[in-house]
């Protein structure tokens, strides 16, 4: 193991070690403990410049106040509109493509997942114009269809080249032994293979999950109104009508972060094996 | 689909024969559905984007649904030579790409200082990681909170040092270097996650082996261990990379592009140019799309190329 285990160390090592942890962690999450704390602050303390002493009391109506008197629990719905059908589409279109790329050595093989891999890759801008241009033609410019389309196509990339991959490392002996059978080509898909994805699309649905309720890009470019604009992008405009009320900011930024945080917690070993793809051989 | 192949199955065609088509048909049916969305969302637009990088278009459409765009060749690329804004944002490209490289001493460090097994370690590597899972939107309001001028913690921290605040995110020849510095944040804790699963797989006997030989500290790093992080170095490195060029988020949240448009990123700019309040100018604005993917390609195909290697090697 590297470094040497600390419990081979001395005893003022260890002792160096579990103080250097918690601090290292507190200074990590600062800015993010500063917020956190600065959303239960009375707006009246930020105003007489309280910002970092003893709080007044513990402000829960400043999530209240977002709460009713903004669309932020409008936004948080509309994100959910795009996220979960972005997770279905892309983890059931990229289990299919992954399949046909993992299975069959057809000649155009390699080339077709190269180009799904490399268009992960290409900056959003130069798809931009043309997305939203067929958004708009097609009436589907602010909806949440318009946007998890997109996403939906986007990520079917990086889904497949992960389905790929971990169908690749599956025993092929067990689809042999079916075509030896007699078992039809989608009956070993649905019957054989599927079964054994499990872990695959968790990881999945964690990570897309996460990537969709993040977005903020594509949200700004395809969506405008109350109605339809995922919580980034409803962020981002609130945050402009609450110029300098960082106890409301702050308060948006928490609520915004939970659900993939939630999820992260909830799901986290199927969140690091998918982000930590290919990192070890 | 089920249907599909089930037919062909079905077909009274003598069983071998039946079976071959299958198995030659069957990759193009599962990969049609997933093909056709790519190539409609992702492919067809690049090409779209690079041919109206050669026009003057203001997005719209005449009454009758046609067209309203001017060919004007080569002009939009010379128009970005001579364009001040376009330069300021290919060299804060360039710092960008250049800083971000952080990411990756800082994230092993953080991983070698977290790689031990003592209680509540799990816990810990968590917590660390936490900045990568939230979004840029809010990490970029979090950093603006840090950085705001009178009572921001960093705006404290300079007036406590140097006895004069500094608002790093109105003074233009700083501003890019702090949104850098929230980008780090997130980017820290995702390489920091790639070398703590790549230390996991480090092999123990060569580490002993390495021990017993007196190698320890930095020698051992380098020498013994960082070989063996090769496959996570490679991932960090792109993922950081993509990381950089798509760097719109945390500038359109923390400055949107100021002050006097010091802080703009080619990402930024390309939206400005096409959908932003300057106006309406969709192939300026693809053109500037057009050199981002340039740059990006460079690394697309190194990247391509490393995977076809392996892939042949098997």
């Amino acid at each position: 193991m590297f470094p040497r285990p600390i419990q081979q160390s001395s005893t003022g090592a260890q002792w160096l070690y579990s103080i250097a942890l918690p601090v290292a962690l507190l200074l990590w999450l600062f800015p993010l403990l500063g917020v956190a704390l600065t959303s239960l602050r009375p707006a009246s303390d930020l105003a007489q410049g309280n910002y970092f002493g003893m709080p007044s009391g513990i402000a829960w109506e400043n999530y209240i106040y977002i709460f009713t008197e903004t669309p932020i629990g409008q936004y948080m719905v509309n994100s959910l509109w795009v996220t979960i059908p972005t997770v279905i589409g892309a983890v059931s279109l990229s289990l299919m493509t992954g399949f046909a790329l993992a299975v069959y050595g057809f000649r155009a093989n390699i080339l077709v997942f190269f180009m799904f891999v490399a268009g992960n890759f290409v900056p959003f801008q130069i798809l931009m114009v043309p997305v939203r241009d067929m958004t708009l033609q097609l009436g589907m410019y602010d909806t949440w269809y318009g946007l998890a389309l997109f996403h939906i196509a986007f990520q079917t990339g990086f889904c497949t080249l992960f389905m790929r991959n971990f169908i690749k490392a599956l025993p092929f002996e067990l689809i042999e032994a079916a075509r030896v059978e007699g078992v039809t080509e989608w009956r070993i898909f649905w019957y054989i293979v599927l079964p054994l994805m499990r872990p695959a699309i968790a990881a999945l649905s964690v990570l897309v999950f996460t990537f969709i309720w993040n977005d903020f890009f594509w949200a700004t470019v395809l969506t405008q109104g109350v109605d339809s604009q995922p919580i980034t992008a409803g962020l981002s405009s609130l945050n402009g009508q609450w110029i300098a009320q960082w106890h409301l900011v702050s308060a948006g930024s928490i609520l915004a972060a939970l659900p993939p945080v939630a999820m992260f917690f909830l799901m986290q070993k199927h969140f690091i094996a998918g982000l930590t793809l290919g990192a070890v051989k | 689909m089920a249907n599909a192949t089930d037919t062909v199955a079905a077909a009274p065609m003598p069983r071998a024969a039946s079976r071959w088509n299958q198995r030659k048909l069957a990759p193009w049916l599962f990969l049609a559905p997933g093909l056709f969305m790519f190539a409609v969302y992702v492919l067809w637009p690049i090409v779209q984007s690079i041919s109206l990088s050669f026009y003057d278009w203001n997005g719209l459409y005449n009454r009758d649904g046609e067209f309203t765009g001017r060919f004007i060749g080569l002009q939009n690329y010379r128009e970005l030579g001579t364009d001040p804004a376009f330069e300021v944002s290919l060299w804060n490209n360039l710092k960008w790409l250049v800083l971000y490289m952080l990411a990756l001493p800082i994230g092993l460090f953080l991983s070698i200082f977290l790689n031990q097994t003592v209680r509540g370690i799990r816990l810990y590597k968590s917590l660390f990681f936490f900045p990568f899972v939230i979004s840029q939107v809010v990490v970029g309001l979090i950093f603006a909170w840090f950085y705001a001028p009178n009572f921001g913690l960093f705006y404290l921290l300079t007036e406590w040092i140097t006895g004069d605040g500094t608002a790093i995110l109105a003074d233009p020849d700083l501003v890019t270097y702090g949104i850098i510095a929230a980008g780090l944040w997130p980017q820290i804790a995702y390489v920091m996650i790639l070398y703590l699963t790549g230390l996991n797989n480090v092999a123990p006997d060569q580490i002993e082996a390495a021990r017993l030989d007196g190698a320890k500290g930095w020698k051992m790093l380098w020498y013994v261990v960082l070989p063996q992080l090769r496959p996570a170095t490679f991932i960090a490195v792109i993922v950081t990379v993509i990381g950089a060029l798509r760097s719109f988020d945390l500038v359109s949240i923390m400055t949107s592009g100021g002050p006097f448009g010091s802080s703009r990123v080619l990402s930024f700019y390309m939206y400005e140019m096409a959908l932003g309040e300057i106006g309406l100018r969709m192939g300026y604005g693809a053109a500037i799309a057009v050199v981002l993917f340039a740059i990006m390609m460079i690394f697309i195909s190194g990247f391509i190329w490393k995977m076809w290697r392996d892939e042949t090697q098997r």
